[in-house]
């Protein structure tokens, strides 16, 4: 239910950022499921079962969709062998990993290779958009680029990570967005191509809610805190600090919100619980994407907040029956 | 005295946290009146069908009892009485299959029934219970065994305090699937069933009584708005309760009536409330209009894998065997025999076990039903808290509960767990969440009465260190006096013997003086 929730935003991704999205699916997927079947033949696990319940498919999709589509192949095969090597079975496999394994594999990547990490395309609608299919293969898998190409002529800074190196730069927010070479890129509310993507994770996760598969508390909690500290700071210093919507709409806000936040193994489980959960990734997530040295904080805000989920349930236990007049 | 609630008729309903929605599977079995089944050639009577202590046989093997004969009495005050379900010889007291959630075995009367149906000498209180103490009421709910007929088993009397409570709870709500004993004794038994709950209510001097039916049973809804409206004192009152599992459970029920949580820990009484099943108070009346113990119940025989469902009225002790034999057998696919509900009721290996006080229900299932799912682990979804109507939180329970961490399971008031089943039902990972929860209640009792049985041997001990130390302690305290008593006296008696020598002496000297004297006057003259 939540792989079918995520088809419109993947879907929208792939228009918007070409092939290397589609190869960075094949990757994730081939490696994920191999590196499961692997570890549970190893383990003396039921292979063929454990496989079916869609839980390394799914870090699969996560990764697939987070890695940049222009990472080469070597990048998303460590995430993905690391997530569910390393975050997922090395901890006891499903249930017992504390760790959202997808943002662990994330992670380690991100660390790792700082630079892969930002090759996204130029998407479409921009400039000459994302390149084509072979030269998308020849790059992402083996490295190469027609002699008339550097890497930096198909790449493009996200708009929050081109935002902030032109903060860096004392060049304020408007005067970035109005300018005529990323002007294209900031058209809409937050930037070509992510605002749709994040639109339609967004409907994915309201159709997850309706359907009762994930906790409404989680995404309503991390969204309004996020909009709300975002919102504070752009009425305190408009010019050098982005506007609620487009820290709504842009990087992976949306696909954290329904798709990663709401992970049950690792999130926290209390009804209050889950308010406190998703608040505090909505907080860490912008603190890191503002200040931080890195493109998104999406990933580290929920690491760190799993880190928090046990100490959240033991403090957030409901009263239990009979206790109300104590 | 505390009053609950003044105007209980014009509150609405309260709800409680969780619950679930289920399929009653109702009509499979109360769709024909309740039968009474012949006697068996042999009772076997389990000597512990209650919660509280075993209870001690009055009889040995080889004796002669009559109907309602009692065969073992209560232990102690948390205890029940057991009786002879038919006259006829005591043939073996021995270790039996007994219908327990444990699996094991315990100590069962096994009487041979002489078909002579000869009572014991009965002499019914009747309609002048009026006139009776509540304490001699009581004792006569005690003298008949008398326990929860709910499914908790426990005894009655003790549940009826000597404290006046202002409201008096029947709980006819049944809400778990496939039972129906309780509707159809409410349907056929319906005056009866109000007798007893106005003795319940001359006991605890209640000021009202609730009888609280789930809004799937509109025939017994009926019957006993029929019999109240018959009865016209104003003392009885109907409540339909919407149809939610575990509406029927002691405390949730009282919260939906009342309003208010019986305390964590303690007990409805606090709430000046006494919550007693429909069957109890049928149990009741029969033991006050026919001096009649504890000896026959209505069991439930449903399932897809009995050929007749029905409610039959069976005497204690009756083998299952043939209480399935009465409603037509088994279906040739029938597979589990499970004693209670499909919710709380649990797996019984042998047939050959007796119909107990808590046999309210044999569910027999059949092959395509009883799937064994694999457990998967636990995802921590949470939907088990969401149904939880203690306000639990199953999966952390659970958690701690495979590791055995104690400490943190009594944080999260695994006491309080009322084991429903509501988690497990709603588990997409197939975990037997209730069981896990039961073995660790057991075994954290277990440690419990480990540790003060250790204690009691700790302080046994030193308290006979204590007591040696202190004989120690007396015995050199009396050899030391008895040495200086000794000691003091060779001192006096020496010091007496000097004096004594010395005025001896003297006295010696002083009579030579004196004859010395003597002699020289009589000289001189």
């Amino acid at each position: 239910m939540v792989l079918y929730a995520l088809i419109p935003g993947a879907l929208a991704s792939m228009y918007f950022f070409g092939w290397g999205v589609l190869f960075n699916f094949v990757i994730a997927i081939s490696v994920c499921l191999l590196t499961e079947a692997a570890i549970l033949k190893l383990r003396q696990r039921d292979v063929y079962h454990t496989l079916l319940d869609g839980s390394a498919l799914l870090t699969a999709c996560l990764l697939a969709l987070a890695i940049p589509a222009l990472a080469p192949w070597w990048v998303t095969a460590i995430a993905s062998l690391f997530a569910i090597a390393v975050a997922k079975h090395l901890y006891g496999g499903l249930g017992f990993n504390p760790f959202n394994p997808a943002m662990v594999g994330y992670i380690v990547v991100m660390i790792s290779f700082p630079l892969e990490m930002t090759l996204w395309p130029a998407p479409a609608g921009v400039n000459e958009g994302w390149p084509d299919f072979l030269t998308a293969f020849n790059w992402v898998f083996l490295g190469a680029l027609p002699v008339s190409e550097t890497i930096d002529s198909i790449s493009m800074a996200t708009p929050i990570d081109l935002l902030k190196t032109q903060l860096n730069q004392f060049h304020d927010i408007a005067e970035t967005r109005n300018n005529v070479k990323y002007s294209d890129l900031f058209s809409g509310l937050s930037g070509t191509g992510w605002q749709w993507v994040n639109l339609l994770f967004l409907a994915g996760g309201m159709f997850m809610i309706r359907k009762g598969v994930i906790d409404w508390r989680i995404p309503v909690a991390f969204l309004i805190s996020l909009i709300f500290i975002a919102n504070l700071f752009a009425v305190i210093d408009y010019a050098n600090n982005s506007s609620a919507i487009f820290h709504a709409f842009s990087g992976g806000t949306m696909l954290c919100a329904f798709f990663i936040a709401t992970d049950p193994v690792t999130a926290s489980t209390t009804p209050r619980g889950r308010w406190i959960y998703g608040a505090g990734i909505g907080v860490l997530a912008y603190i890191i994407r503002s200040w931080g040295g890195y493109p998104d904080g999406i990933a580290f805000a929920v690491v760190l907040m799993n880190i928090a989920a046990p100490l959240i349930d033991y403090y957030t236990q409901p009263k239990v029956f009979g206790n109300t007049e104590h | 005295m505390k009053q609950t609630k003044a105007h209980i008729a014009e509150k609405d309903l309260a709800g409680f946290h969780g619950g679930l929605k289920l399929a009653g599977h109702k009509q499979l079995s109360n769709s024909t009146a309740i039968s009474i089944m012949q006697q068996s050639s042999e009772y076997i009577i389990p000597l512990q069908q209650h919660i509280g202590a075993i209870s001690l046989p009055l009889v040995k093997p080889g004796d002669r009892v009559l109907k309602g004969q009692m065969l073992a009495k209560p232990d102690n005050l948390v205890s029940a009485a057991v009786h002879s379900p038919v006259s006829g010889v005591v043939t073996d007291i021995k270790q039996h299959d007994v219908p327990h959630v444990s699996g094991l075995d315990d100590l069962c009367i096994f009487i041979e029934n002489d078909f002579k149906d000869e009572w014991i000498k009965r002499e019914p209180v009747g309609d002048d219970y009026n006139q009776c103490t509540s304490s001699c009421l009581r004792k006569i709910i005690r003298d008949a065994g008398i326990v929860g007929l709910g499914g908790a088993t426990f005894p009655s009397s003790v549940k009826q305090t000597e404290m006046h409570l202002d409201t008096l709870i029947l709980n006819g709500a049944e809400c778990e699937p496939y039972i129906t004993c309780d509707d159809v004794l409410m349907r056929e038994r319906a005056e009866e069933i109000l007798s007893g709950g106005d003795i319940i209510g001359h006991v605890i001097k209640a000021r009202q009584c609730v009888i609280a039916i789930e809004d799937n049973k509109p025939e017994a809804i009926k019957a006993m708005q029929a019999a109240v409206d018959k009865d016209g004192t104003g003392f009885f009152q109907i409540k339909v309760i919407p149809t939610l599992y575990p509406s029927g459970g002691e405390k949730q029920l009282i919260k939906i009536i009342t309003g208010e949580e019986v305390p964590k820990g303690r007990y409805p009484a606090d709430l000046s409330v006494l919550c007693h099943n429909v069957a109890t108070a049928y149990a009741i009346y029969r033991a006050v209009y026919f001096a009649e113990p504890l000896i026959s119940r209505i069991v439930t025989i449903t399932g897809h894998g009995v050929k007749q469902p029905q409610n039959i009225e069976v005497l204690i002790g009756t083998p299952m065997k043939a209480c399935i034999q009465h409603c037509g057998g088994y279906t040739e696919d029938s597979d589990e025999l499970i004693m209670g509900g499909p919710m709380m009721g649990f797996s019984l290996n042998s047939d050959a076990m007796p119909v107990a006080k808590a046999s309210n229900c044999l569910l027999l299932t059949v092959k395509s039903e009883t799937r064994h799912k694999q457990q998967m682990p636990c995802i921590r979804c949470g939907r088990c808290v969401e149904v939880c109507p203690a306000n639990l939180l199953p999966q952390q329970l659970y958690w701690y509960a495979s590791s055995h961490n104690t400490d943190r399971l009594l944080e999260h008031n695994l006491f309080d767990c009322i084991e429903c089943g509501c988690c497990a039902y709603v588990c997409p990972s197939d975990i037997p969440l209730v069981q896990y929860y039961h073995h660790a209640k057991t075994t954290i009792w277990q440690q419990q009465r480990e540790r003060k049985s250790s204690d009691i041997s700790r302080l046994r001990h030193e308290a006979h260190q204590l007591r040696l130390e202190k004989q120690k302690r007396d015995r050199e305290e009396k050899l030391r006096k008895k040495r200086e008593l000794l000691k003091n006296k060779t001192k006096i008696s020496n010091a007496e013997d000097k004096a004594g020598k010395q005025a001896a002496i003297a006295e010696a000297l002083a009579r030579a003086q004196a004859k010395k004297e003597q002699h020289k006057t009589k000289t001189e003259k």
